[in-house]
Protein backbone atom coordinates (compact mmCIF):
# COMPACT_ATOMS: atom_id res chain seq x y z
CA UNK A 1 0.00 0.00 0.00
CA UNK A 2 2.58 2.14 0.90
CA UNK A 3 4.48 1.65 -2.09
CA UNK A 4 1.21 2.76 -4.73
CA UNK A 5 0.80 5.96 -2.35
CA UNK A 6 4.17 6.94 -2.79
CA UNK A 7 3.75 6.71 -6.82
CA UNK A 8 6.81 3.23 -7.02
CA UNK A 9 3.99 1.46 -8.85
CA UNK A 10 0.04 1.47 -9.73
CA UNK A 11 -0.60 -1.93 -9.31
CA UNK A 12 0.40 -4.89 -7.08
CA UNK A 13 -0.92 -8.43 -7.18
CA UNK A 14 -0.91 -10.45 -3.82
CA UNK A 15 -1.56 -14.12 -4.20
CA UNK A 16 -1.57 -17.45 -2.07
CA UNK A 17 -1.78 -20.78 -3.26
CA UNK A 18 -0.85 -24.26 -1.21
CA UNK A 19 -1.74 -27.76 -1.76
CA UNK A 20 -1.59 -28.57 2.06
CA UNK A 21 -4.17 -31.24 2.14
CA UNK A 22 -2.98 -33.49 -0.70
CA UNK A 23 0.15 -33.01 0.23
CA UNK A 24 -0.04 -34.18 4.52
CA UNK A 25 -3.28 -35.02 4.71
CA UNK A 26 -5.45 -33.94 7.77
CA UNK A 27 -2.97 -34.44 10.90
CA UNK A 28 -4.43 -31.36 12.69
CA UNK A 29 -1.23 -29.71 12.79
CA UNK A 30 0.10 -32.07 14.95
CA UNK A 31 2.82 -34.11 13.64
CA UNK A 32 5.16 -31.86 16.06
CA UNK A 33 7.02 -29.15 15.10
CA UNK A 34 10.57 -30.99 14.34
CA UNK A 35 11.97 -33.91 12.82
CA UNK A 36 12.66 -37.08 14.24
CA UNK A 37 15.48 -37.20 16.58
CA UNK A 38 16.50 -33.75 15.40
CA UNK A 39 18.68 -31.19 16.95
CA UNK A 40 17.07 -28.22 17.69
CA UNK A 41 19.11 -24.45 17.12
CA UNK A 42 17.67 -21.10 18.12
CA UNK A 43 14.82 -20.18 20.58
CA UNK A 44 12.84 -23.02 19.76
CA UNK A 45 15.52 -25.47 21.21
CA UNK A 46 13.92 -24.16 24.54
CA UNK A 47 11.03 -25.89 23.81
CA UNK A 48 11.71 -28.84 21.64
CA UNK A 49 11.87 -31.41 24.33
CA UNK A 50 8.61 -30.91 25.02
CA UNK A 51 6.41 -32.36 22.61
CA UNK A 52 4.41 -29.40 22.27
CA UNK A 53 2.08 -28.96 19.28
CA UNK A 54 0.39 -26.07 17.39
CA UNK A 55 -2.84 -27.27 19.02
CA UNK A 56 -1.26 -27.24 21.80
CA UNK A 57 0.24 -23.44 22.07
CA UNK A 58 -3.78 -22.12 21.48
CA UNK A 59 -4.91 -24.45 23.94
CA UNK A 60 -2.42 -22.88 26.88
CA UNK A 61 -3.77 -19.54 25.88
CA UNK A 62 -7.41 -20.59 25.92
CA UNK A 63 -6.62 -22.15 29.26
CA UNK A 64 -5.57 -18.94 30.56
CA UNK A 65 -8.51 -17.32 29.03
CA UNK A 66 -10.75 -19.42 30.83
CA UNK A 67 -9.05 -19.29 33.91
CA UNK A 68 -8.82 -15.59 34.40
CA UNK A 69 -12.30 -14.73 33.11
CA UNK A 70 -14.30 -17.87 33.35
CA UNK A 71 -14.79 -18.38 29.38
CA UNK A 72 -16.36 -21.81 29.36
CA UNK A 73 -16.04 -24.45 26.98
CA UNK A 74 -19.42 -23.89 25.42
CA UNK A 75 -18.78 -19.91 24.64
CA UNK A 76 -15.42 -21.27 22.55
CA UNK A 77 -17.92 -24.11 20.76
CA UNK A 78 -20.59 -21.16 19.28
CA UNK A 79 -18.13 -19.61 17.49
CA UNK A 80 -17.30 -22.69 15.57
CA UNK A 81 -21.44 -23.10 15.91
CA UNK A 82 -21.44 -19.44 14.17
CA UNK A 83 -19.27 -20.08 11.56
CA UNK A 84 -20.31 -23.35 10.45
CA UNK A 85 -23.74 -21.49 10.13
CA UNK A 86 -22.28 -19.18 7.27
CA UNK A 87 -20.58 -22.19 5.47
CA UNK A 88 -23.74 -23.97 4.53
CA UNK A 89 -24.66 -20.75 2.55
CA UNK A 90 -20.93 -21.43 1.13
CA UNK A 91 -21.28 -23.99 -1.90
CA UNK A 92 -17.45 -24.03 -1.69
CA UNK A 93 -17.21 -24.30 2.00
CA UNK A 94 -15.57 -27.96 2.82
CA UNK A 95 -17.70 -28.65 5.96
CA UNK A 96 -22.13 -27.02 5.38
CA UNK A 97 -23.39 -29.58 7.56
CA UNK A 98 -25.20 -27.83 10.30
CA UNK A 99 -23.44 -28.23 13.81
CA UNK A 100 -24.58 -27.65 17.37
CA UNK A 101 -22.35 -26.27 20.57
CA UNK A 102 -22.92 -30.01 21.87
CA UNK A 103 -21.33 -31.33 18.62
CA UNK A 104 -18.56 -29.27 19.45
CA UNK A 105 -18.08 -29.74 22.61
CA UNK A 106 -18.59 -33.74 22.38
CA UNK A 107 -16.10 -33.95 19.50
CA UNK A 108 -12.87 -35.35 20.18
CA UNK A 109 -10.14 -33.28 23.01
CA UNK A 110 -7.11 -32.84 20.81
CA UNK A 111 -5.18 -30.52 23.45
CA UNK A 112 -7.14 -29.43 25.80
CA UNK A 113 -9.31 -27.38 26.17
CA UNK A 114 -9.76 -27.57 21.99
CA UNK A 115 -11.71 -30.07 20.83
CA UNK A 116 -11.42 -31.29 16.75
CA UNK A 117 -14.12 -29.01 16.33
CA UNK A 118 -12.14 -26.12 18.09
CA UNK A 119 -10.03 -26.19 15.38
CA UNK A 120 -9.67 -25.44 11.65
CA UNK A 121 -10.32 -27.93 8.67
CA UNK A 122 -6.80 -28.34 6.32
CA UNK A 123 -7.70 -27.70 2.89
CA UNK A 124 -5.86 -27.37 -0.31
CA UNK A 125 -6.61 -23.70 -1.74
CA UNK A 126 -5.88 -20.21 -3.00
CA UNK A 127 -6.73 -16.50 -3.84
CA UNK A 128 -5.66 -13.35 -4.92
CA UNK A 129 -6.04 -9.86 -4.50
CA UNK A 130 -4.93 -6.81 -6.59
CA UNK A 131 -4.57 -3.32 -5.47
CA UNK A 132 -4.12 -0.26 -7.30
CA UNK A 133 -4.81 3.42 -7.37
CA UNK A 134 -8.39 4.93 -6.02
CA UNK A 135 -8.26 6.68 -9.60
CA UNK A 136 -7.25 3.45 -12.01
CA UNK A 137 -9.82 1.44 -10.21
CA UNK A 138 -12.58 3.58 -10.53
CA UNK A 139 -13.17 1.99 -14.74
CA UNK A 140 -12.36 -1.47 -13.65
CA UNK A 141 -15.28 -3.61 -14.20
CA UNK A 142 -15.60 -4.54 -10.40
CA UNK A 143 -16.65 -2.55 -7.85
CA UNK A 144 -13.00 -1.16 -5.55
CA UNK A 145 -13.25 -1.76 -1.85
CA UNK A 146 -11.18 0.94 -0.32
CA UNK A 147 -8.15 0.25 2.10
CA UNK A 148 -8.74 2.49 5.33
CA UNK A 149 -6.60 1.94 7.76
CA UNK A 150 -4.10 -1.03 8.48
CA UNK A 151 -1.70 -2.08 11.53
CA UNK A 152 0.40 -4.57 12.43
CA UNK A 153 2.14 -5.59 15.97
CA UNK A 154 4.05 -8.72 17.12
CA UNK A 155 4.52 -9.73 20.49
CA UNK A 156 6.27 -12.51 20.81
CA UNK A 157 7.38 -15.64 18.64
CA UNK A 158 7.98 -18.72 20.67
CA UNK A 159 4.43 -19.74 22.51
CA UNK A 160 6.36 -20.03 26.14
CA UNK A 161 7.55 -16.08 25.83
CA UNK A 162 3.66 -14.67 25.04
CA UNK A 163 4.02 -11.88 27.21
CA UNK A 164 0.56 -12.64 28.57
CA UNK A 165 -1.56 -15.50 27.18
CA UNK A 166 -4.88 -13.28 27.18
CA UNK A 167 -4.29 -11.18 25.08
CA UNK A 168 -2.28 -10.39 21.37
CA UNK A 169 -0.59 -7.92 19.51
CA UNK A 170 -4.69 -7.00 17.95
CA UNK A 171 -4.66 -4.05 20.69
CA UNK A 172 -1.46 -2.11 18.79
CA UNK A 173 -2.39 -3.42 15.03
CA UNK A 174 -6.39 -2.80 15.82
CA UNK A 175 -5.91 0.58 17.18
CA UNK A 176 -3.57 1.87 14.45
CA UNK A 177 -5.88 0.65 12.20
CA UNK A 178 -8.65 2.76 13.80
CA UNK A 179 -6.50 5.35 14.20
CA UNK A 180 -6.02 5.88 10.25
CA UNK A 181 -9.44 5.05 9.53
CA UNK A 182 -10.89 7.11 11.69
CA UNK A 183 -13.37 5.09 12.70
CA UNK A 184 -14.45 2.88 15.77
CA UNK A 185 -15.10 -0.61 16.73
CA UNK A 186 -18.86 -0.03 17.18
CA UNK A 187 -18.98 1.66 13.02
CA UNK A 188 -17.56 -2.05 11.60
CA UNK A 189 -20.48 -3.69 9.88
CA UNK A 190 -18.79 -7.35 9.36
CA UNK A 191 -15.70 -9.06 10.90
CA UNK A 192 -13.25 -11.32 8.88
CA UNK A 193 -11.03 -13.28 11.78
CA UNK A 194 -8.24 -15.79 11.15
CA UNK A 195 -10.36 -18.56 12.81
CA UNK A 196 -7.22 -21.09 13.36
CA UNK A 197 -8.78 -22.02 16.63
CA UNK A 198 -11.95 -20.54 18.65
CA UNK A 199 -9.96 -19.12 21.01
CA UNK A 200 -8.40 -17.00 18.27
CA UNK A 201 -11.53 -15.26 17.46
CA UNK A 202 -11.81 -14.38 20.75
CA UNK A 203 -8.57 -13.18 21.63
CA UNK A 204 -8.96 -11.09 18.41
CA UNK A 205 -12.67 -9.57 19.08
CA UNK A 206 -11.35 -8.38 22.38
CA UNK A 207 -7.83 -7.07 21.30
CA UNK A 208 -9.82 -5.09 18.83
CA UNK A 209 -11.89 -3.68 21.31
CA UNK A 210 -14.94 -5.33 19.58
CA UNK A 211 -15.96 -6.09 23.13
CA UNK A 212 -14.76 -5.46 26.61
CA UNK A 213 -11.42 -7.67 27.60
CA UNK A 214 -12.40 -10.79 29.23
CA UNK A 215 -16.01 -10.46 28.06
CA UNK A 216 -15.68 -12.27 24.61
CA UNK A 217 -17.36 -15.54 25.99
CA UNK A 218 -20.34 -13.54 26.59
CA UNK A 219 -20.59 -11.73 23.47
CA UNK A 220 -19.91 -14.67 21.47
CA UNK A 221 -22.94 -16.72 23.17
CA UNK A 222 -25.44 -13.84 22.66
CA UNK A 223 -25.35 -14.89 19.10
CA UNK A 224 -23.45 -11.48 17.77
CA UNK A 225 -21.15 -13.26 15.35
CA UNK A 226 -23.97 -15.13 13.32
CA UNK A 227 -25.73 -13.70 9.92
CA UNK A 228 -28.56 -11.19 11.42
CA UNK A 229 -26.40 -10.85 14.66
CA UNK A 230 -24.24 -7.23 15.40
CA UNK A 231 -21.31 -9.03 14.11
CA UNK A 232 -21.22 -11.18 11.75
CA UNK A 233 -18.43 -13.63 11.62
CA UNK A 234 -16.60 -15.14 8.58
CA UNK A 235 -19.56 -15.30 6.46
CA UNK A 236 -17.55 -17.34 3.76
CA UNK A 237 -17.10 -20.52 6.50
CA UNK A 238 -14.05 -19.07 7.71
CA UNK A 239 -11.38 -21.60 8.54
CA UNK A 240 -13.33 -23.56 10.73
CA UNK A 241 -15.22 -24.76 8.00
CA UNK A 242 -14.67 -23.35 4.21
CA UNK A 243 -10.63 -23.76 4.02
CA UNK A 244 -7.62 -23.22 5.92
CA UNK A 245 -4.62 -24.59 3.25
CA UNK A 246 -1.89 -23.25 6.06
CA UNK A 247 -2.28 -19.53 5.76
CA UNK A 248 -5.73 -17.74 5.87
CA UNK A 249 -4.95 -13.96 5.45
CA UNK A 250 -5.52 -13.98 1.62
CA UNK A 251 -9.43 -14.94 2.40
CA UNK A 252 -10.38 -13.11 5.16
CA UNK A 253 -8.96 -9.62 2.52
CA UNK A 254 -11.72 -11.85 -0.18
CA UNK A 255 -14.42 -12.11 1.87
CA UNK A 256 -14.25 -8.22 2.99
CA UNK A 257 -14.40 -7.29 -0.22
CA UNK A 258 -16.65 -9.61 -1.22
CA UNK A 259 -19.28 -8.16 1.30
CA UNK A 260 -18.70 -4.73 0.60
CA UNK A 261 -19.34 -5.25 -2.94
CA UNK A 262 -23.03 -6.55 -1.93
CA UNK A 263 -21.47 -9.96 -3.88
CA UNK A 264 -21.61 -11.93 -1.07
CA UNK A 265 -24.65 -14.04 -2.28
CA UNK A 266 -27.01 -15.23 0.73
CA UNK A 267 -24.24 -14.24 3.47
CA UNK A 268 -24.83 -11.04 2.38
CA UNK A 269 -24.68 -9.03 5.51
CA UNK A 270 -27.15 -6.36 4.13
CA UNK A 271 -25.57 -2.70 3.74
CA UNK A 272 -21.99 -3.71 4.47
CA UNK A 273 -20.19 -0.26 4.23
CA UNK A 274 -17.09 -1.13 6.96
CA UNK A 275 -15.57 -4.76 6.94
CA UNK A 276 -12.62 -5.26 9.29
CA UNK A 277 -9.60 -8.26 8.17
CA UNK A 278 -7.53 -9.71 11.15
CA UNK A 279 -4.85 -12.00 10.23
CA UNK A 280 -2.66 -13.81 13.30
CA UNK A 281 0.51 -15.53 12.42
CA UNK A 282 2.72 -17.79 14.20
CA UNK A 283 1.56 -18.66 17.88
CA UNK A 284 -0.59 -16.04 18.07
CA UNK A 285 2.46 -14.07 17.91
CA UNK A 286 1.76 -11.02 15.11
CA UNK A 287 -1.24 -9.76 14.02
CA UNK A 288 -2.20 -7.92 10.71
CA UNK A 289 -5.46 -5.87 10.83
CA UNK A 290 -7.01 -4.23 7.66
CA UNK A 291 -10.05 -1.98 7.49
CA UNK A 292 -12.18 -1.59 4.34
CA UNK A 293 -14.40 0.69 3.17
CA UNK A 294 -17.23 0.43 0.69
CA UNK A 295 -17.22 4.36 -0.37
CA UNK A 296 -14.22 6.41 -1.00
CA UNK A 297 -12.52 8.55 2.33
CA UNK B 1 15.28 -29.90 43.16
CA UNK B 2 16.71 -33.36 42.29
CA UNK B 3 18.85 -34.95 40.08
CA UNK B 4 17.33 -37.86 38.33
CA UNK B 5 20.16 -39.07 35.95
CA UNK B 6 17.41 -41.47 33.96
CA UNK B 7 16.52 -42.59 37.36
CA UNK B 8 12.69 -43.62 37.85
CA UNK B 9 12.35 -41.46 41.04
CA UNK B 10 8.33 -40.30 40.50
CA UNK B 11 6.70 -43.24 39.20
CA UNK B 12 5.53 -44.24 36.29
CA UNK B 13 5.23 -41.48 34.15
CA UNK B 14 8.71 -39.47 34.83
CA UNK B 15 9.98 -43.42 33.68
CA UNK B 16 8.46 -42.72 30.56
CA UNK B 17 10.03 -39.27 30.28
CA UNK B 18 13.21 -40.94 30.79
CA UNK B 19 13.08 -43.25 28.42
CA UNK B 20 11.68 -41.26 26.05
CA UNK B 21 14.03 -38.53 26.88
CA UNK B 22 17.08 -39.74 24.31
CA UNK B 23 14.92 -40.15 21.26
CA UNK B 24 13.00 -36.51 21.51
CA UNK B 25 13.85 -33.30 19.57
CA UNK B 26 17.09 -32.01 21.86
CA UNK B 27 18.50 -29.01 21.75
CA UNK B 28 22.15 -27.69 19.61
CA UNK B 29 23.41 -25.68 22.33
CA UNK B 30 25.11 -22.77 20.81
CA UNK B 31 27.37 -19.95 23.16
CA UNK B 32 24.61 -18.16 24.76
CA UNK B 33 22.47 -21.42 25.62
CA UNK B 34 25.03 -24.20 27.10
CA UNK B 35 25.85 -22.88 30.34
CA UNK B 36 22.03 -23.84 30.68
CA UNK B 37 21.85 -26.90 29.25
CA UNK B 38 25.23 -27.78 30.94
CA UNK B 39 24.06 -26.72 34.26
CA UNK B 40 20.92 -29.05 33.67
CA UNK B 41 22.83 -31.74 33.36
CA UNK B 42 24.73 -31.38 36.59
CA UNK B 43 21.03 -30.99 38.25
CA UNK B 44 20.09 -26.97 38.23
CA UNK B 45 18.10 -24.69 36.42
CA UNK B 46 19.75 -21.61 35.36
CA UNK B 47 17.98 -18.00 34.38
CA UNK B 48 19.62 -14.87 33.58
CA UNK B 49 19.47 -11.48 35.27
CA UNK B 50 21.03 -8.09 34.28
CA UNK B 51 23.17 -6.91 36.73
CA UNK B 52 22.99 -3.34 35.43
CA UNK B 53 19.04 -3.44 35.86
CA UNK B 54 18.18 -6.27 37.39
CA UNK B 55 15.61 -7.53 34.66
CA UNK B 56 15.15 -11.47 35.05
CA UNK B 57 14.33 -13.37 32.12
CA UNK B 58 14.15 -16.94 30.43
CA UNK B 59 14.79 -18.25 27.44
CA UNK B 60 18.60 -17.16 27.66
CA UNK B 61 20.01 -14.50 25.52
CA UNK B 62 23.46 -12.69 25.02
CA UNK B 63 21.74 -9.28 25.74
CA UNK B 64 19.43 -8.24 28.49
CA UNK B 65 16.21 -7.74 26.79
CA UNK B 66 15.42 -4.63 29.20
CA UNK B 67 18.39 -2.40 28.51
CA UNK B 68 21.24 -4.21 26.44
CA UNK B 69 23.81 -4.67 29.22
CA UNK B 70 25.35 -8.22 29.58
CA UNK B 71 22.93 -10.88 31.69
CA UNK B 72 24.43 -12.77 34.57
CA UNK B 73 22.96 -16.39 35.65
CA UNK B 74 20.84 -17.26 38.54
CA UNK B 75 20.46 -20.70 39.95
CA UNK B 76 16.47 -21.00 40.36
CA UNK B 77 15.66 -22.13 43.39
CA UNK B 78 12.89 -24.89 41.66
CA UNK B 79 10.19 -23.55 43.23
CA UNK B 80 7.06 -22.22 40.73
CA UNK B 81 3.72 -22.57 40.19
CA UNK B 82 1.99 -23.66 36.61
CA UNK B 83 1.20 -20.29 34.69
CA UNK B 84 -1.00 -22.24 31.93
CA UNK B 85 -0.92 -25.89 30.20
CA UNK B 86 -2.58 -28.27 27.74
CA UNK B 87 -2.76 -31.93 27.90
CA UNK B 88 -1.80 -33.16 24.24
CA UNK B 89 -3.88 -35.92 23.62
CA UNK B 90 -2.57 -36.60 19.78
CA UNK B 91 0.98 -36.15 18.49
CA UNK B 92 1.62 -38.31 15.70
CA UNK B 93 5.26 -37.50 16.17
CA UNK B 94 7.55 -40.16 17.76
CA UNK B 95 8.25 -40.89 20.74
CA UNK B 96 5.57 -38.81 21.60
CA UNK B 97 2.81 -40.48 19.99
CA UNK B 98 3.09 -43.54 22.21
CA UNK B 99 3.33 -40.79 25.65
CA UNK B 100 -0.38 -39.02 25.16
CA UNK B 101 -1.59 -38.05 27.23
CA UNK B 102 0.78 -35.54 28.66
CA UNK B 103 0.70 -32.08 29.92
CA UNK B 104 3.01 -29.63 27.97
CA UNK B 105 2.95 -26.23 30.96
CA UNK B 106 4.35 -23.04 31.00
CA UNK B 107 5.61 -22.60 34.15
CA UNK B 108 6.44 -19.64 36.28
CA UNK B 109 9.55 -19.78 38.41
CA UNK B 110 9.43 -18.06 41.81
CA UNK B 111 11.81 -15.81 40.45
CA UNK B 112 9.98 -14.73 37.71
CA UNK B 113 10.66 -16.04 34.49
CA UNK B 114 8.90 -18.72 32.68
CA UNK B 115 9.65 -21.49 30.60
CA UNK B 116 7.97 -24.36 28.63
CA UNK B 117 8.39 -27.75 30.38
CA UNK B 118 6.22 -31.36 31.00
CA UNK B 119 4.67 -31.75 34.15
CA UNK B 120 4.99 -35.40 35.11
CA UNK B 121 4.59 -37.28 38.08
CA UNK B 122 0.49 -36.79 38.32
CA UNK B 123 -2.28 -37.54 36.24
CA UNK B 124 -2.73 -35.11 33.84
CA UNK B 125 -6.51 -34.56 35.21
CA UNK B 126 -4.64 -33.37 38.47
CA UNK B 127 -2.65 -30.02 36.99
CA UNK B 128 -4.16 -26.75 36.79
CA UNK B 129 -3.47 -23.26 37.12
CA UNK B 130 -1.67 -21.93 40.00
CA UNK B 131 -0.71 -25.63 41.08
CA UNK B 132 3.01 -25.32 42.75
CA UNK B 133 5.61 -27.70 41.17
CA UNK B 134 9.28 -28.36 41.59
CA UNK B 135 11.77 -28.69 38.99
CA UNK B 136 14.17 -31.49 38.20
CA UNK B 137 16.03 -32.65 35.54
CA UNK B 138 17.23 -35.59 33.41
CA UNK B 139 21.02 -35.73 32.04
CA UNK B 140 20.84 -36.50 28.52
CA UNK B 141 24.85 -36.68 27.83
CA UNK B 142 27.62 -34.56 28.94
CA UNK B 143 27.01 -31.17 28.92
CA UNK B 144 23.49 -31.82 27.91
CA UNK B 145 20.72 -32.31 30.76
CA UNK B 146 16.66 -31.43 30.20
CA UNK B 147 14.98 -29.75 33.07
CA UNK B 148 11.47 -30.97 33.81
CA UNK B 149 8.86 -30.19 36.30
CA UNK B 150 6.55 -32.53 38.62
CA UNK B 151 4.00 -31.02 41.34
CA UNK B 152 5.84 -29.90 44.12
CA UNK B 153 5.79 -32.09 48.06
CA UNK B 154 2.62 -30.63 50.13
CA UNK B 155 5.00 -30.83 53.28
Amino acid sequence: MAAIRDGQCDTVLMTYGSDLLSRQGRTLGSKGHFGRSSRVPGPAQYEAPYGNVLIGAYAMAAQRHMHEYGTTPEQLAEIAVAVREHAALNPDALYRDPITVDDVVSSRMIADPLHKLDCCVISDGGGAVIMTTAERARDLRQPPAFVLGTGGAQTHWQISEMPDFTATGAAAAGAEAFRQARVTPADIDTVQLYDSFTITVLLLLEDLGLCPKGEGGRFVASGALRLGGKLPLNTDGGGLSCTHPGMRGIFLLIEAVRQLRGQAGPAQVPGASLALACGSGGWLSCIGTTILGRDAP
Amino acid sequence: MSHDAGGDTTGEIAGDVAASLGRRPLPLPDNVSAPYWEAAARGEVLYQECPACGHRQFYPRALCTACAAEPEWRPASGRGTVHTFTVIRQNWAEPFRDLAPYVVAVVELEEGPRMMTNVTGCAPEDVHIGMPVEAYTIAVEDGLGVPFWRPAPTD
